[in-house]
């Protein structure tokens, strides 16, 4: 087996990686804030993979200039499902909170169906069939430049995390509720508003996405599938953590592919998933609870 | 009422205690349940052979001048879906069941029908082991694997002789789903002993069927160096696969399938446009000289007035012929009773057909043997036959234009 063929297909994993782990970003930032857990975070990625190619149909529009306005639209519709529909439920039991939001990835996907069909969608962009040639090895353009945008979606996502007064604001809310509200934030609100980041995330993603994978209405739930595997073993709530997660998941995935059999490829994240919850729970870089 | 118009109103009386069962089926309508994946991966599929299913009432009607009703259910390409809807459609009253395109969801189905005591006509599935199990109301008119992979591999013969080629290796990806596994079979069965095809398989990479990226299995492919790719596919993969083979510049001296669908299917062609041109599959085709063809083209051109029968032809005509069995049966036995209709469709002999091939007869197992098969390539944005020669409207292009020997 030649180091090309080992170099390309570590390369194709760990730029799919990264886009799997913006995506899984955002379920963490929901999940370390908020402390739901967004069971229809994969329906909500499949739904922006949509308007990615809507937007390319009627404006042909590349999807990395629909970014903006699909994540803006996404931000709206994260904050209003938070503030109206998933703000009551917060400090309600569990399986309340998992009944709501898988009634909400249910109808999404129905609503998908209904919408856009069964088909399988696609955008068509120049450069999606070529690849840049760096001596043997070739590196397919629309996923590096997916990889790139992940990239810099995290990293603006930290930065506002980290610096913003709102950011620290929302990281207030989520290391301590109560000492949240006796000075005075508006807690709900923020959960609100980091639901609407969250989704806003997941936008970005879709539309990264959409440039690597051909979208129909079912992909949602097995999206929503390895999100939460990424998560679990990049650590839940740890934004480096689903990153993390993200790459080493596409990585093994593809190595597996090359070295095993191609069709063994998903068993192999679930594998790493069964590893990490036995030797660490809190996932790679999460914290102990 | 006078004597004779008693007497005669007791005769058909007598007549209709007599025979009920030709009443029955006079006044009845054959409940046909048509199982197909209208959507999820197998979605395009689906629809197509659905379009053959929404021909049978008319043309039927005007053929046997027998009437059928539909009773269409989806089964989202999921075999455990499959099996509840066929218990749902026996139990709302269907009499006999057409579909399902899949061989798992075939086998699903041949279960519940068999327990049910409801015959089932598949159209297209193709997995041996369907028609093996000794099953009394299980039919089909469709090739098993190891007459596809017969059929593909001699036309691949065909092909390089034709083309005056001679290929030493190849590569053989597969979907691996209860059909790809059985093709796999075949291939590893029959191709040590077909002497006359110069190439050896040198890699064999399985995959999902649900795959949403291809990238390790094409990069694992490229890395064989072999001359041409043996592919059997469906259709969504086979699109990513292509895609996939662009962007790593792999160009080997063609695609070519030994018998699976995806490479003739319109999707196929309206996803890639010129990058759908040279692939080839070797399947069971329609006979477009058939008279039986051109009543359905007239009325598959009536109802679908967009599209054309070539990009449906296999998926809509075996599925036209699978009620076509189920309507002829009802027409002879002359009732809906499911153990008399299993007993005429094991009689049928229908000779005016649409498929390549021998007649519509069935043998101990439920099988019709002698389906043809034909070497169809994508020339111009169409499916067009090359091989066999009888039947060619057009020479085979091998190896494709960018074959680029490196």
């Amino acid at each position: 087996m030649g180091f090309d063929l080992v170099a390309n297909v570590i390369i194709a994993g760990v730029l799919t990686g990264l886009v799997y782990g913006l995506m899984a970003l955002g379920l963490s930032v929901i999940f370390g804030v908020v402390r739901v857990v967004n069971f229809a975070h994969g329906e909500m990625m499949t739904l922006a993979m949509y308007a990615a190619t809507v937007l390319f149909a009627a404006f042909n529009l590349d999807p990395f200039l629909a970014m903006i306005p699909v994540a803006a639209a996404f931000f709206v519709l994260g904050y209003a499902l938070q503030a109206g529909l998933i703000n009551p439920f917060v400090t309600r039991p569990e399986h309340s909170q998992f009944m709501l939001l898988v009634a909400v990835a249910i109808i999404l996907v129905n609503a998908m169906l209904m919408i856009f069909g069964p088909d399988a969608r696609n955008v068509q962009v120049d450069y999606q069939l070529e690849s840049f040639e760096i001596g043997r090895i070739l590196v397919d353009k629309a996923r590096l430049y997916s990889a790139l945008a992940a990239i810099i979606a995290s990293f603006a996502l930290f930065v506002f995390f980290r610096f913003t007064l709102t950011g620290k604001a929302i990281r207030a809310c989520a290391d301590n509720y109560l000492g949240a509200k006796v000075v005075g934030l508006n807690v709900k609100r923020y959960y609100a508003l980091t639901f609407g980041i969250g989704a806003a995330c997941v936008a970005v993603a879709g539309c990264a996405m959409v440039l690597l994978v051909d979208v129909t209405p079912p992909l949602g739930p097995a999206y929503t599938l390895l999100a939460f595997v990424i998560v679990i073993v990049g650590g839940l709530g740890s934004m480096g953590g689903a990153l993390l997660g993200g790459v080493l998941i596409g990585v093994s995935e593809a190595l597996a592919g090359l070295f095993i059999t191609p069709s063994a490829k998903g068993m192999f994240s679930f594998g790493l998933l069964i590893l990490v919850l036995l030797f660490r729970p809190q996932g790679l870089l999460g914290r102990r609870s | 009422m006078q004597r004779r118009q008693f007497n005669k109103a007791l005769a058909g009386a007598a007549a209709l205690a007599a025979f009920p069962g030709l009443v029955r089926a006079q006044s009845q309508k054959l409940k046909v349940g048509v199982i197909l994946p209208r959507s999820g991966y197998l979605g395009f599929i689906g629809q197509s052979c659905q379009k053959g299913a929404d021909l049978a009432p008319g043309v039927i009607k005007e053929m046997l001048g027998v009437d059928i009703e539909l009773m269409n259910a989806d089964f989202e390409s999921n075999v455990d879906t499959a099996r509840t809807r066929a218990e749902r459609l026996i139990q709302e009253g269907a009499n006999v069941l057409v579909g399902p395109f899949d061989s798992g969801a075939a086998a699903a189905i041949a279960q519940v029908a068999e327990q049910r005591g409801v015959p089932l006509v598949i159209n297209i599935a193709a997995a041996p082991q369907i028609t093996e199990q000794g099953y009394k109301f299980v039919f089909r008119n469709f090739q098993t694997a190891g007459d596809i992979v017969r059929n593909g591999l001699d036309l691949i013969g065909d092909l390089f002789r034709a083309t005056n080629t001679v290929p030493r290796t190849a590569v053989y990806m597969h979907v691996n789903d209860t059909f790809g596994q059985a093709m796999t079979k075949g291939i590893q069965a029959m191709l040590p002993m077909r002497t006359q095809l110069p190439f050896k398989i040198v890699d064999t990479i399985g995959y999902d069927p649900a795959a949403k990226d291809l990238t390790v299995e094409v990069s694992k492919a490229k890395a064989a160096n072999a001359d041409f790719l043996l592919l059997v596919c469906r259709l969504n993969d086979a699109i990513i696969l292509r895609r996939e083979m662009v962007k790593q510049r792999w160009n080997p001296m063609g695609i070519v399938s030994p018998g699976s669908p995806g490479m003739y299917e319109e999707q196929y062609f309206k996803t890639l446009g010129k990058l759908s041109e040279y692939s080839i599959s070797n399947v069971p085709w329609y006979n477009p000289r058939a008279k039986l063809t051109q009543v359905v083209e007239k009325a598959f051109k009536k109802q679908n007035p967009k599209d054309n029968l070539v990009f449906h032809g296999l998926n809509a005509g075996f599925t036209f012929e699978a009620c076509l069995i189920a309507a002829d049966a009802f027409k002879r036995a002359r009732s809906i009773d499911p153990k008399t209709l299993a007993d005429a469709i094991r009689q049928t002999n229908i000779t005016e057909k649409m498929m390549l091939g021998g007649p519509i007869k069935f043998n101990a197992k439920g099988q019709v043997e002698g389906i043809g098969s034909a070497c169809v390539q994508n020339l111009h944005l169409l499916p067009t036959v090359v091989l066999p020669a009888s039947a060619a409207t057009a020479k085979p292009v091998f190896p494709a234009p960018y074959y680029k020997k490196t």
